[in-house]
C-alpha cells in the first residue's frame, strides 16, 4: 500500500518533461515534490492524478493502476486538489464539500455521507461559511473549502498541486497547516507540489526534488536543502541556514545572481 | 450575476418580452429562489400558454382546430425540449454558458443541406420526396458532421474554447456562403419553396415525424435523467470531475452525440430556431441559480416550449403570420446573447 511510480515518461515533441524510473512513496506523512519550473513536478502529479496520460509507465496507488482501474474506485482511494481550483459553476462551500462524497454516494447523500460532510466542515471551521458561495470567499478561504472537500472524500491519499499559489503569506501559512493536519490528524498520505523550497523544508517529511523530468534528489529536508543540493536544482550558489531544526535557503540574499525561483 | 424577477417565459401575453427585461437588469443582491418554485412558475406558464393557445378565438370546426393546434403544440414542446436540453448539456460539457451548439455550425449546415438538395433535385422534386427520408437524411448528415468534427478537433476544442468558437464561426460561415452560392444558382420560384424549408415553421408538421421526434427526444431525456448526478459533477470541470471519479472524457464523448441528436432532430423537424436553447437555459440559470441537471433540464425545456408557444401565438393572432416564431426568438435571443457576451467581458 503505497504510491509506486514506475518508468513513467511524458514528452512533448522532442522535449522530455518527465522521466521517472522509480519512485515509491510509503503511506503516511507529507511528501513534497520540489524543483524549478518545468522540472516535471506538476506533470508527475497530474499523471498520478490521472489527469494526464503518460507516454510510458504506470502509477499505482494502493495497488490500483491509475490508468486502468475504475475511475470511481480510484476516487475512493486518492483525492486531488489543483492549483487552479475554480469551478465553472456557482457552488456554496457546503455543496462543494458534499461533492467530495460523490465517489461514495454517487450524488445521493446518505445519512452517513451527511455526517462526513458535517465533520469535514467542522474540522476546518467552515460552519459559519458553509452557505457562502465559493466566489465570495477569499483565496485562502476557498482553498480551505477545497481541503474540507478533500477530507470529505475520505481517501487515504491526497495529491495537491501548488495549493499555495496566489495566496498571501498568512493564507499560505494557514493552508499549509491545514494540509499538515490532513496527514497528522487524519492519517492521510499527502503528496504536494510546492515551488517554495523553504515551505517544503518546514512542512514536509520528505522532499523529492525533480530536475529535467528526473528525480535529482530524494530524502529528508536537511539532506535535500543544502547548498550543494540547491546548486543541482537551480544552478545557484545559495547559502542555507537552519531554523527550528529545518534548513532554510536564503535565496533572497544578494550574491552575484539572485532570484532563483519564480 | 443579475438578480432577476418574473419568469422568463412569462405568460404568452402579447408584446411582452420578460426575458429581455430580466437579463438587462443590473446585478443586485442574490435572491434565493427555490428551484421548485421556479419549476412551478414555469410549469404554470407553460400550462397557461397551452390553454390560451388551444382555446383562443376558435372558429369553424372545433375538432379540426383543436387537432391542428395540438399538433403544433406538440411540435413546439418537442423542439423547445430538444434544443434547451442540448444547450444545457453543451454548457455542462464546455463549462461555459454563453456557448450554444449552434456555434459549431449546425444551423448553417441544415441550411446548406436544404439549399443543395433543392438545387440538385429541383424544389418540387425535393419537396415531393418522402418527408421521412428527408428528415432522416438531414438528421444523419448533421449527426455525422458533429461526429467528424468531434474526431478532428472538438475533443481538443472542449478544453480550448477560442478554438471551438473560431472553428464554429469559420464552419458556419463557410456553410452559409456555400448555401448563398447555391441559392444564387437556383430559380427564384424554387427559392420560395426553399425559403419555406429554411425558416422554422410549426404550421405543417408531419404527424409521423412528430412521433419519431417525440420518441427520440424522450429517449434522450431518459438518458440525461439516468446520468444527471454524474452530469452535475462533469459541470465542475475536468480536473475536479476526474478527481471525483467521473469518467469525464468518456461521458463527454457520449454527450456530444446526444447533443448532436437533440439539435438535429428539432432542426430537421421544423427548421433552425437559433438561440432558443441559449435563451431558455440562461433564463433558467438566472432564475434558479442552479446548475443541477434535475433542475435546469426540465425548467429550461418548459421555458423554451413556453417561449415558442408565446412567439407563435403573438405571430398568429397579432401579426397575422407576417413573420416566423424563429425570427422572434432569434431577435430576442440575439440581443440576450450580446448582453451575455458583454457581461462576460466585464
Amino acid at each position: 500500500m503505497s504510491i509506486e511510480v514506475r518508468a513513467v515518461s511524458k514528452r512533448y515533441g522532442d522535449r522530455v518533461v518527465l522521466d521517472v524510473d522509480e519512485l515509491t512513496i510509503e503511506p503516511g506523512g507529507v511528501t513534497a515534490l520540489i524543483g524549478p519550473n518545468g522540472a516535471g513536478k506538476s506533470t508527475l502529479l497530474s499523471v498520478a492524478a490521472r489527469l494526464l496520460e503518460p507516454d510510458t509507465g504506470t502509477v499505482r496507488i494502493a495497488g490500483l493502476d491509475v490508468r486502468s482501474a475504475p475511475s470511481a474506485e480510484i476516487a475512493r482511494t486518492v483525492s486531488v486538489l489543483r492549483q487552479d481550483n475554480r469551478v465553472a459553476v456557482r457552488l456554496t462551500v457546503r455543496e462543494l464539500v458534499e461533492f467530495g462524497r460523490f465517489p461514495h454516494s454517487g450524488g445521493k447523500l446518505s445519512l452517513a455521507d451527511r455526517d462526513v460532510v458535517e465533520t469535514s466542515i467542522e474540522a476546518f471551521d467552515l460552519g459559519d461559511r458553509q452557505h457562502q458561495r465559493l466566489d465570495e470567499l477569499s483565496g485562502g478561504e476557498r482553498q480551505r473549502a477545497f481541503i474540507a472537500a478533500v477530507l470529505a472524500q475520505s481517501t487515504d491519499y491526497v495529491l495537491l498541486d501548488e495549493p499555495l499559489n496566489n495566496l498571501d503569506l498568512q493564507q499560505a501559512d494557514r493552508t499549509t497547516r491545514q494540509i499538515r493536519r490532513l496527514a497528522d490528524d487524519f492519517d492521510k498520505t499527502v503528496v504536494i507540489v510546492l515551488h517554495d523550497v523553504n515551505i517544503a523544508a518546514h512542512h514536509a517529511d520528505r522532499l523529492v526534488a525533480l530536475r529535467d523530468g528526473r528525480v535529482a534528489l530524494d530524502g529528508p529536508p536537511d539532506e535535500v536543502i543544502t547548498t550543494d543540493g540547491l546548486r543541482v536544482l537551480y544552478d545557484l550558489p545559495l547559502p542555507v541556514t537552519v531554523i527550528d531544526g529545518r534548513p532554510v535557503a536564503l535565496h533572497f540574499l544578494r550574491h552575484g545572481r539572485n532570484g532563483a525561483e519564480s | 450575476m443579475a438578480a432577476t424577477s418574473g419568469t422568463p417565459t412569462g405568460s404568452p401575453a402579447p408584446g411582452s418580452d420578460p426575458v429581455l427585461i430580466d437579463v438587462e437588469q443590473p446585478p443586485g443582491p442574490a435572491s434565493e429562489r427555490s428551484p421548485n418554485t421556479v419549476l412551478l412558475a414555469v410549469g404554470l406558464a407553460y400550462l397557461v400558454a397551452v390553454a390560451v393557445f388551444m382555446t383562443y378565438d376558435i372558429q369553424g370546426s372545433l375538432s379540426f382546430a383543436l387537432e391542428l393546434r395540438a399538433k403544433k403544440l406538440l411540435a413546439m414542446t418537442l423542439v423547445g425540449t430538444g434544443l434547451a436540453t442540448a444547450a444545457v448539456l453543451f454548457h455542462t460539457m464546455t463549462g461555459n454558458r454563453i456557448l450554444t451548439p449552434v456555434l459549431i455550425g449546425l444551423d448553417s449546415l441544415y441550411i446548406l443541406i436544404q439549399s443543395v438538395s433543392v438545387a440538385f433535385f429541383g424544389a418540387l422534386t425535393f419537396v415531393s420526396f418522402d418527408e421521412r427520408i428527408r428528415f432522416a437524411v438531414a438528421v444523419a448528415i448533421m449527426v455525422a458532421f458533429v461526429l467528424v468534427l468531434d474526431a478532428i478537433f472538438l475533443r481538443r476544442a472542449v478544453t480550448d474554447l477560442p478554438l471551438l468558437v473560431l472553428g464554429g464561426i469559420v464552419l458556419g460561415g463557410m456553410f452559409t456562403s456555400l448555401a448563398a452560392l447555391v441559392i444564387r444558382l437556383i430559380d427564384p420560384n424554387e427559392f420560395l419553396i426553399l425559403e419555406d424549408l429554411l425558416f422554422a415553421s410549426f404550421t405543417l408538421v408531419n404527424e409521423e415525424l412528430l412521433v419519431i421526434s417525440g420518441v427520440v427526444i424522450a429517449v434522450g431525456l431518459a438518458l440525461v435523467a439516468r446520468v444527471r448526478r454524474t452530469l452535475d459533477v462533469i459541470a465542475l470541470g475536468r480536473p475536479t470531475a476526474i478527481s471525483l471519479g467521473a469518467d469525464y472524457d468518456r461521458v463527454n464523448r457520449r454527450l456530444i452525440v446526444l447533443i448532436a441528436v437533440l439539435v438535429a432532430v428539432p432542426t430537421a423537424l421544423v427548421g433552425p430556431v437559433t438561440f432558443l436553447g441559449l435563451l431558455a437555459s440562461n433564463a433558467t440559470y438566472e432564475l434558479t441559480r442552479s446548475f443541477r441537471h434535475h433542475v435546469t433540464v426540465p425548467i429550461s425545456s418548459l421555458a423554451a416550449a413556453t417561449l415558442l408557444i408565446a412567439a407563435q401565438f403573438v405571430l398568429e393572432e397579432l401579426l397575422d403570420f407576417a413573420t416566423r416564431p424563429s425570427i422572434i426568438v432569434g431577435f430576442v435571443g440575439g440581443i440576450v446573447f450580446i448582453v451575455l457576451v458583454l457581461r462576460e467581458v466585464r
